[in-house]
């Protein structure tokens, strides 16, 4: 029998990532398929980032993770999001070619070094120990077993799946490519249940797709993209594919007519879906019947790719019968005379409460056993290839026998997400947004890499190229960070540049001069001339820094009292039933997450203050009994 | 578990109340009225009280039930109305601690767990400690008004202000490529400006609502033997200060709280200000003139038989919230009145000594006292924790205010770190709760 170190189930964005690193890291690894066809698919709109998502791939590209390149080597129209607002809250983004998407993920995953991909259907996995199980490998469906101690199970919607169109029902994970039904994977929560994983239901939607060719361009909006555009990865230079627009249009009230008047053919609104959907991403039913006041909606038409005509509609996901759906999209403006090659569908599929799992997303209940993306109850490729990442990484590192490499709230967006996830759960699917990070001014996407790479290149998870580049910029952002802070000027000379600042006799750094918000670097060079030869980005990087300086050093404050919590550890096999003067309720949610730390016990919605000071006493008391 | 105390007062009594409460409270009725008496809420039914174990009759009294969650901890609670005699209070405690999941409640524990059942927010757990701690009329008032939620309900409507004001801005942010309105800022100024106000208002308040809690702080100075202790005893009607002719006995600070007409007064006797190389002294009157700085109130007493130095250094510090006494007039056929300088609430011939001249003081005491505690229509700030919190909530507001910086990103930081100050008092604001009003608010959906 074949044994592998680590086993991905799943070709999708969590599975190809978490495949990625775990051989990075030198597992001897395989992905698992049940087409290698399908490897990178985007199955729903084909764009790769945006705000608190672009946060997220340039977080896994500072790990040297592939999705930024990917998306750099795919992408049709790059845009900086908030490009007007401060660097913290920009957000990378890009529409990319679904083909070249998928074509380039495959391309680097079938040459990585330690990584097999085999084509194959998982029936169940493979289980061990009968009081105390643990995962072991999987089983295919012609029944072959496959070892491993380490499986991570990345989904999607595939769990269950169940597509909704109108009172349509049919049972699958999505709709490929070609309009063809792929076959959801039931037998898989049949095993999850068993082992008394708890599985709820979340619903998602997409819409139709359009034939571009059939859409009257003129009466749009175009939206042309950056230029130069922005690239996602730090190791990538420029884009080199061929950029063109989008475009947009909107609802208009005959729209919200037809809709209104089938709204019980929806499949949402005639009870024939029981999973929540995400309140951020509604279908259009729910905004015509939630915001009946406004006119008209905005629709962001998406080309998929530079050689196909098929045109994404952003922004009108629907469950609503075929001829609905005909009918109130030949009603939009430019959309007259639409063809439509793929319906829009709703589709609800399980998912595991992720306060089952650990932070290194291995579940609690079957040691071995990692889950990542949808499954979790995310939604978005960045963040199921986060999830992916991280579970890679720590597969891995158990079966190196290393610690854990884990990232918290203020190192990391990642780290915000998978608090989130396992100590709060979800109800609706998970999406990453820039105010879910408190540490926001700090976690900021020009800064991931050095945020993160030296981390990465500390647990041997970053390739030499990187590595060396990372460190070149490094010393340089060190180097001209004490140029600046050395070049000092009086108030009284920098006036004869025409600098206006407090007449207070007190000399200023460059650094602190570039702080100033009215202070532009140019000017600056005006008085140090030689801080022309800077090179662009090292000088971007540092005016980013100092903008925020004051804030930051807050921040630090903050973050010094947050970690001292999160150091504060909680064991997960703490019962707290036995701890007196915990309500109920509390002891309740406490059980159900098993926070880690004190830290995530305070982050759990309904654990007071006064809980929490409970909790405290009782640890430390314990503490001092272990120690005596 | 399920906790029981006594929560009637200790001692003998005519009844007690013992209050049960927890998942086991209808099995704690049950065991101790040895019959299902069908418990309908809100009820008082008569019943004989048995020791489970022994059958012997405890005492016969009455029995509430109150089903969770509308009970004063959100839990199931019974209460037992009994003779409030040793032996049957101590009987029927003993009968509760013999049932399985029954123990007895730690001190605070029925309000712990009101507050973490969300029976009680954090302002109203204090308001009921300080209702149990009143000492007068004036601090029942302001305790009552705390637990039922009044002030609780500023800070909450403080705290809806806040995230409407964050949801603005956190959705020109993350849904930026929605239309959502761009003129944000001026949406959220006029909200944070008016928020701003009202936290400074409230701020303002002459430390009003602490000052009703740890009482009025008045301060007696004047130099060496010039009748402050006689002042303090006066006042207190009690021999608390020693009194002696030897100039100086009180070298540091005496302190009595008195209940003037309904409200709290501490009464501050210190050591007589005079030049002196005792160190002991020295630090004495250091501390006298430390706790005048702080005083709410001040009584400076002038001896006008002994003009002197020392009483220029008392008199240093007459302002606004000073009373002068002129002692010992009895002694002098013509009070001198030219020691008596302008800048003060009044001045006063008086002899403490038999109490001459001392009533149309006590009403100008009384009233200033008034003047400085009596209720607002609003409830006032009662804590030094919430005016800490507050002030840093009003610091954040401020620079938003300031226009130092008109970057959204640091905006929304400072209304960040000003939820966070105020969640403080009333209990966080969760991303949650900003993403929710996004939602309901904005029709978001790329």
């Amino acid at each position: 029998m074949i044994n592998f170190d680590v086993i991905v189930i799943g070709g999708g964005h969590a599975g190809c990532e978490a495949a990625a690193a775990s051989a990075r890291l030198g597992a001897n690894t395989l992905l698992i398929t049940h087409k290698i066809e399908t490897i990178g698919e985007m199955s729903c709109n084909p764009a790769i980032g945006g705000l608190g998502k672009g946060h997220l791939v340039r977080e896994i590209d500072a790990l040297d993770g592939i999705m930024g390149r990917v998306a750099d080597a795919s992408g049709v129209q790059f845009r900086m999001l908030n490009k007007r607002k401060g660097p913290a809250v920009r957000g990378p983004r890009c529409q990319s070619d679904r083909k070249l998407y998928r074509e380039e993920m495959q391309k680097i995953l079938t040459n990585y070094p330690n990584l097999i991909i085999r084509q194959a259907a998982v029936d169940d996995l493979w289980i061990k120990g009968g009081d105390q199980p643990s995962v072991s490998g999987v089983i295919t469906d012609t029944g072959e077993k496959i070892s491993a101690a380490r499986v991570i199970l990345t989904t999607g919607t595939f769990l269950r799946g169940m597509i909704h169109i109108g009172d349509e029902r049919i049972p699958a994970g999505r709709k490929s490519i070609a309009n063809e039904i792929e076959q959801p994977a039931i037998g898989l929560s049949a095993t999850l249940e068993k082992f008394g994983f708890n599985l709820q239901r979340l619903k998602t939607g997409t819409p139709a797709r359009l034939n571009g060719k059939t859409i009257d361009w003129s009466v749009c909006t175009e939206q042309p993209g950056d230029q130069p555009p922005v690239p996602f990865s730090f190791m990538t230079k420029t884009i080199k594919v061929r950029q063109i627009n989008c475009h947009i249009t909107h609802t208009n009230e005959k729209t919200h007519d037809i809709i209104r008047k089938n709204l019980h053919k929806s499949s949402m609104y005639s009870g024939h879906i029981e999973g929540a959907g995400p309140r951020y991403c509604p279908s259009i039913e729910d905004k015509v019947v939630r915001f009946s006041d406004k006119t008209s909606h905005q629709i962001f038409l998406e080309p998929e790719g530079l050689d196909t005509d098929t045109i994404y509609p952003n922004g009108i996901s629907t469950s609503l019968p075929v001829d609905v759906q005909e009918a109130y999209i030949r009603s939009i403006v430019g959309l007259e005379n639409v063809e439509i090659m793929q319906p829009g569908y709703a589709i609800e599929y399980d998912f595991v409460n992720p306060q089952q799992l650990l932070a290194t997303l291995e579940t609690k209940k079957l040691p071995g056993l990692y889950l990542a993306g949808q499954i979790n109850g995310t939604t978005g490729y960045e963040e199921a290839a986060a999830q992916g990442l991280m579970a890679g990484i720590n597969a891995a590192r158990a079966s190196a026998g290393c610690d854990p490499f884990l990232l918290d709230r203020a190192d990391a967006y990642i780290g915000v997400m998978i608090d989130d996830l396992v100590t709060k759960g979800t109800d609706e699917p998970y999406r990453m947004f820039t105010s879910r990070a408190e540490y926001r001014l700090k976690l900021r996407a020009d800064n991931a890499d050095q945020r993160l790479t030296e981390l990465g290149i500390g647990i041997g998870l970053v390739g030499k190229d990187r590595a060396l580049r990372f460190n070149e910029k490094i010393s340089k952002l060190r180097l001209f960070g004490k140029i600046l802070d050395d070049l000092k000027i009086s108030p009284n000379e920098a006036a004869k540049y025409g600098l206006k600042i407090n007449q207070d006799g007190v000399k200023r750094s460059a650094k602190i001069l570039l702080s100033y918000p009215n202070i532009e670097f140019e000017q600056i060079t005006n008085i140090w001339p030689n801080l022309r030869e800077v090179p662009t980005e090292i000088i971007e990087q540092l005016v980013v820094d100092s903008t925020y300086s004051g804030y930051l050093e807050r921040q630090e404050a903050d973050i010094v009292a947050f970690r001292k919590d999160e150091n504060l550890i909680l064991s997960t096999s703490l019962n707290y039933n036995l701890i007196g003067g915990l309500s109920n309720e509390v002891k309740e949610k406490l059980s159900k997450a098993m926070p880690t730390t004190l830290g995530a016990a305070a982050r759990i919605s309904g654990v007071t203050p006064a809980a929490l000071t409970t909790l405290l006493r009782y640890v430390k008391r314990k503490d001092k009994k272990a120690v005596a | 578990m399920t906790i029981f105390a006594l929560s009637s007062g200790k001692g003998r009594a005519g009844i007690g109340v013992i209050r049960v409460s927890g998942p086991q409270t209808k099995n704690a009725v049950f065991a101790l009225t040895k019959k299902n008496i069908s418990l309908n809420p809100r009820e008082m039914t008569l019943n004989w009280f048995y020791d489970p174990d022994t059958n012997e009759k405890l005492d016969r009294g009455m029995v509430v039930f109150f089903p969770g969650p509308c009970s004063f901890t959100g839990e199931d609670v019974a209460e037992f109305h009994i003779h409030g005699g040793y032996a049957v209070v101590g009987g029927v405690m003993e009968a509760l601690s013999k049932l399985p999941n029954l123990r007895s409640a730690e001190a605070g524990e029925f309000t712990r767990r009101a507050f973490d059942n969300d029976k009680m927010d954090l302002t109203a757990v204090e308001g009921l400690a300080d209702l149990i701690n009143a000492e007068t009329q004036s601090q029942k008032k302001q305790a009552l008004r705390q637990m039922d939620g009044e002030l609780g309900d500023i800070y909450k409507s403080w705290r809806h202000q806040l995230i409407t004001a964050m949801a603005y801005l956190e959705v020109s942010i993350d849904f930026s490529e929605e239309e959502v309105p761009d003129d944000v800022t001026s949406r959220v100024t006029p909200i944070i400006k008016k928020l701003k106000g009202d936290i400074t208002k409230h701020l303002a308040d002459g430390h009003r609502g602490e000052r009703l809690r740890h009482g009025l702080q008045v301060v007696i100075l004047g130099a060496p033997n010039a009748g402050k202790s006689t002042l303090l005893n006066f006042l207190s009607q009690r021999d608390v200060a020693i009194v002696s002719d030897i100039a100086g006995t009180t070298r540091d600070i005496l302190e009595v709280h008195l209940d003037l007409s309904g409200f709290p007064v501490s009464i501050v006797d210190t050591a007589g200000l005079r030049l002196t190389g005792d160190e002991i002294e020295i630090e004495g009157i250091r501390r006298a003139e430390q706790r005048a700085r702080d005083a709410d109130l001040k009584i400076v007493i002038i001896d006008v038989l002994e003009p002197s130095v020392p009483d220029k250094l008392a008199l240093n510090h007459l302002g606004d919230n000073t009373l002068v006494l002129l002692n010992k007039c009895d002694l002098l056929a013509n009070a001198n009145h030219s020691l008596a300088p302008g800048a003060s609430i009044g001045c006063w011939d008086v002899s403490l000594k038999d109490g001459l001249g001392m009533a149309p003081f006590m009403e100008a005491l009384k009233a200033q006292v008034e003047n400085r505690m009596e209720l607002t229509e609003t409830p006032s700030l009662t804590r030094t924790r919430h005016r800490a919190s507050l002030r840093s909530a009003e610091g954040h507001l401020d620079r938003f205010m300031s226009a130092e910086h008109a970057e959204i990103e640091l905006l929304s930081e400072d209304l960040r770190l000003a939820a966070r100050d105020l969640g403080k008092i009333t209990g966080d604001v969760d991303v949650e709760d900003i993403l929710e009003k996004i939602f309901t608010e904005f029709c978001i959906g790329k």
